[in-house]
């Protein structure tokens, strides 16, 4: 970050050349927090990636049964995972087709199987539902333990430097040589059968290494800035100055990479498990549905495109969002000038002009 | 900086020695490879399992056998390294031997092709910053970003290998996908050229006046049955090249780069047959390396003569063109194999394979047939791996050279009146450089281990596979072998890339502890 979350609105006052004209009066008397939330808003793609994400988590969570542990629900889709009705016939010959129909007219609406059913009837609704609700179960995890340890490590290993960076970067180290895939076969191929939370927290614990870096990084620029001494001489702890100092300036660095983290994790999930190292049956995960039908695609390709699009839904707007959240926590980035904002600078420019 | 790589080594070793003990301890005890036996009913089962035991060693616990391995690995420093026997009695190292040539053959174009097309996509879309071009592309790069490889792939095999098939059986272009071509490519020219909505517009036309044309006339003088360049082409490509070549390079007012590129342009149409005439009887690998540097040394003897003041450049451009020019003989010799190849036994006129790594009713293929069959069956999995992977670098360009473009130094460079081409290329591209290099050197250390998917989905037999065998299998000294290959690469390009890094940025300083 360019400048400090405190002097912020000083250093943009002070600064009135004619080009930061725009960028100046966006920020002008306006905390850090707000700036970001303001950037961010403003950002389309990701604001729609955000509302498209929200709607999919609710959806797929509240469409199937959701247990852990003694909490839970029963969804409101009518077939579960383990149901097999008969399998239906469709107006071309084929069996068991997609009845959801988007387009108006006499069938619009989600029909008996709106994603159509598999080769013994299983509801593939159901089925799809439940192998979301585990990739997105996956993702958070990974994204929230590996995001936690990635932040302390990182911080730890940033602010302190010496010996315990030394020992902590070599940690990482270790596990970085050993690529991501090699760890999840190896643990998905014999904890596997422990169910897709425990695949998580293992994945997890592997996964914050690049985090962790980039964390360490961020602490050590940030630890030699001005304000940090100024705590530091105003007797501020240690902890003062790691929680209240410099973490909340190393804030965008870390939610962007858990965003990316998290996106990069949906996809080792799908792929583990299509390997078969992931998520194993009687489970259910986007990957393995995937992995089963395959080759069926030139027959009954549905059971293909719908976890397939689920899956790209979800990195998709995950992406979008972690782009948006790195345009707002990036005070050097320029927005892109519309005509609004060019006119809105010829009128200071005037002004100014018939100020002088 | 010596003592600073000795340092570097000696933590690598450690490192890998930390995590080589980790991973074998950690598929030591979690699976148990005589587990099925242990179920048996079989009464020679016992007796089996004696044997497994005795085989694998299993009586010893496995931090003391991890150690027993790691002696045959320490040989290495005799001279024959010992990755011990897989288990079904193979040698490791015949079994790593075989599948690397295969993974690297696989994985090689994709990342050459992606880095590429990456960073040129990055640049532009960095230059063109929040036009409709740039929307456009970083709306599909984040697409390919979200994108499972496997998925990629069954559609690919499904959707390009059928059609294109048909298509290539038939050589004729239908007009609604003539269109469509033109259209896309327009829009990509148009949005990468035009800046101001004239230029944009008078481009587009062009572009796709000049497409659907080339299409058609390709389309029906069945072209596509039976590609072929031609000498007349050839050097007509050749031109190009030495302009666009020199444009990029040098630009195009320093005159000795253009005579010198346009010299490799003539030279390469003299030398069009006779080159052919060696390709059609003395074709072999040698042959072309012995090509390639005689093109090099033509090159440099013509930016030589050509050049007044500044050799360095005018040379630079002339190898550069003349390397592409012969890169287009090449191709066209390829495209003289097309037809008979396609009439071949196990092509029956559908050239684009969907598995496996080469044609095995080929008997004895020449050079050529050989090369072409390996390129076609690369034609799928490099497309998927590309798709995949170049996302990751048309962002990382970008934001480097969006990042580099906002330096002082760029403003200086412009305010002194330097042209934007040398702005861009000699002041802001290098510098985006740096980072990208780094980058790219540990990339290509973790493809020897990555394709593991694109192997299952294209049925090559690498690395991947070989891994993949090994943990299902609970082949412990297999894995390991995998795993030592990878993570040794891994570290040593992590420690090259930080020493590229110092050695081209000046700002940063390696050992200086």
């Amino acid at each position: 970050m360019a400048f400090g979350r405190k002097k912020n609105s000083v250093e943009v006052s002070q600064t009135d050349g004619g080009e930061n004209a725009i960028a100046n009066k966006e920020v002008e008397g306006l905390s850090q927090r707000q700036i970001v939330l303001r950037r961010f808003v403003r950002h389309r793609a990701a604001m729609i990636s955000l509302f498209v994400l929200i709607s999919v988590v609710v959806f797929v969570f509240t469409a199937s049964e959701f247990h852990i542990g003694p909490v839970g629900w029963n969804g409101w889709w009518h077939y579960t995972i383990n149901d097999a009705p008969d399998l239906l016939r469709c107006p071309n010959g084929n069996v068991g087709c997609p009845t959801l129909t988007i387009t108006p007219g006499k069938n619009f609406g989600l029909g008996a199987h709106p994603f159509g059913q598999d080769d013994i009837g299983h509801d593939y609704f159901a089925l799809v539902m439940r192998g979301a609700q585990r990739s997105l179960l996956v993702t958070f995890i990974i994204g929230l333990i590996a995001g936690t340890i990635g932040t302390v490590i990182g911080s730890i290993a940033g602010f302190y430097r010496g010996r315990v960076d030394n020992a902590l970067m070599r940690l990482v180290d270790f596990l970085i040589t050993i690529p991501s895939i090699i760890i999840g076969s190896v643990i998905g191929y014999h904890f596997g059968n422990l169910g897709a939370t425990f695949l998580a927290l293992y994945l997890g614990l592997f996964a914050w290494t690049g985090l962790s870096r980039l964390v360490r990084g961020e602490f050590l620029t940030l630890r030699e800035r001005d304000f940090v001494d100024a705590a530091r001489v105003a007797g501020a702890s240690n902890r003062r100055i790691i929680f209240k100092h410099i973490l909340p300036n190393a804030v965008g660095v870390i939610i962007v990479s858990v965003t990316l983290l998290m996106s990069g994790a949906i996809l080792l999930e799908t792929a583990l498990s299509y390997l078969g190292f992931g998520v194993v049956e009687p489970d259910v995960s986007l990957g393995l549905l995937i992995s089963k039908y395959q080759d069926s695609f030139t027959t009954r390709p549905w059971l293909f495109w719908y976890p397939g699009l689920f899956i790209i839904t979800i990195a998709l707007s995950i992406n979008f969002i972690g782009d948006g959240l790195r345009d707002a926590f990036d005070p050097r980035q320029r927005r892109r000038i519309t005509k609004k904002d060019r006119a809105r600078a010829s009128e200071i420019k005037k002004e100014r002009e018939s100020l002088s | 900086m010596f003592a600073f790589i000795m340092r570097r080594l000696g933590t690598l070793v450690v490192i890998l020695f930390g995590s080589s003990f980790i991973l074998y301890n950690l598929t030591a005890i979690s699976g148990d490879p005589t587990e099925q036996l242990k179920f048996s009913t079989d009464p020679k089962a016992k007796q089996q399992m004696i044997a497994l035991v005795r085989q694998l060693d299993l009586n010893t616990p496995p931090p003391v056998r991890y150690f027993k391995w790691l002696k045959g690995i320490l040989k290495a420093f005799t001279g024959h390294i010992d990755f011990g026997m897989t288990r079904t009695n193979e040698f490791v190292s015949a079994r790593l031997a075989s599948a690397i040539p295969t993974t690297l053959r696989l994985v090689t174009a994709a990342a050459l092709i992606a880095i590429v097309l990456g960073i040129a996509l990055g640049v532009t879309t960095a230059l063109r910053q929040y036009s409709r071009f740039d929307y456009v592309v970083t709306f599909f790069s984040f697409l390919m970003f979200s994108l499972p490889i496997f998925w990629v792939a069954v559609l690919l095999k499904q959707f390009l290998a059928i059609k294109f098939n048909d298509f290539l059986g038939k050589g004729q272009i239908p007009m609604g996908w003539a269109i469509g071509l033109s259209i896309a490519t327009a829009f990509f020219w148009a949005g990468i050229i035009g800046s101001k909505r004239e230029t944009f517009l008078k481009v587009l036309g062009a572009a796709f006046l000049s497409n659907f044309a080339l299409l058609e006339f390709l389309s029906l003088s069945h072209w596509f049955l039976t590609p072929k360049l031609g000498p007349i082409v050839v050097f007509i490509f050749a031109v190009g090249i030495a302009y666009g070549v020199t444009a990029i390079s040098t630009g195009l007012e320093l005159k000795p780069a253009l005579r010198a590129a346009q010299t490799m342009a003539v030279v390469t149409l003299i030398m069009y047959y006779p080159v052919n005439y060696l390709f059609n009887h003395y074709s072999s690998v040698w042959l072309l390396l012995a090509l390639l540097a005689a093109t090099f040394a033509t090159a440099w003897a013509a930016g030589l003569y050509w050049s007044k003041i500044d050799r360095g450049p005018v040379i630079r451009t002339a190898m550069i063109s003349g390397g592409l020019m012969g890169a287009i003989i090449v191709l066209d010799r390829l495209m003289q194999t097309w037809t008979p190849y396609l009439q071949m036994d196990g092509v029956n006129g559908r050239p684009i394979p969907t598995v496996g790594q080469q044609d095995p009713l080929l008997t004895e293929p020449d050079f050529w047939t050989n090369l072409l069959d390996r390129s076609v069956h690369l034609f799928l999995p490099t497309i998927a791996l590309t798709l995949i992977s170049f996302a990751g670098y048309i962002r990382f360009s970008r934001g480097t050279l969006l990042e580099v473009l906002n330096q002082d130094y760029i403003r200086t460079a412009r305010a002194k009146g330097l042209s934007e081409r040398t702005v861009i290329m000699r002041h802001a591209f290098r510098n985006t450089m740096i980072p990208l290099t780094t980058i790219i050197v540990v990339d290509l250390a973790g493809i020897i281990g990555g394709a593991i998917i694109t192997e299952r989905v294209f049925g090559w037999s690498g690395m991947g596979t070989l891994f993949n065998g090994a943990i299902s299998g609970l082949d412990l000294n297999l894995l390991m072998g995998v795993f030592f290959c990878t993570a040794t690469l891994s570290v040593l390009a992590n420690l090259v890339s930080d020493l590229l890094y110092s050695a081209l940025d000046p700002r940063i300083r390696v050992g200086s502890k």
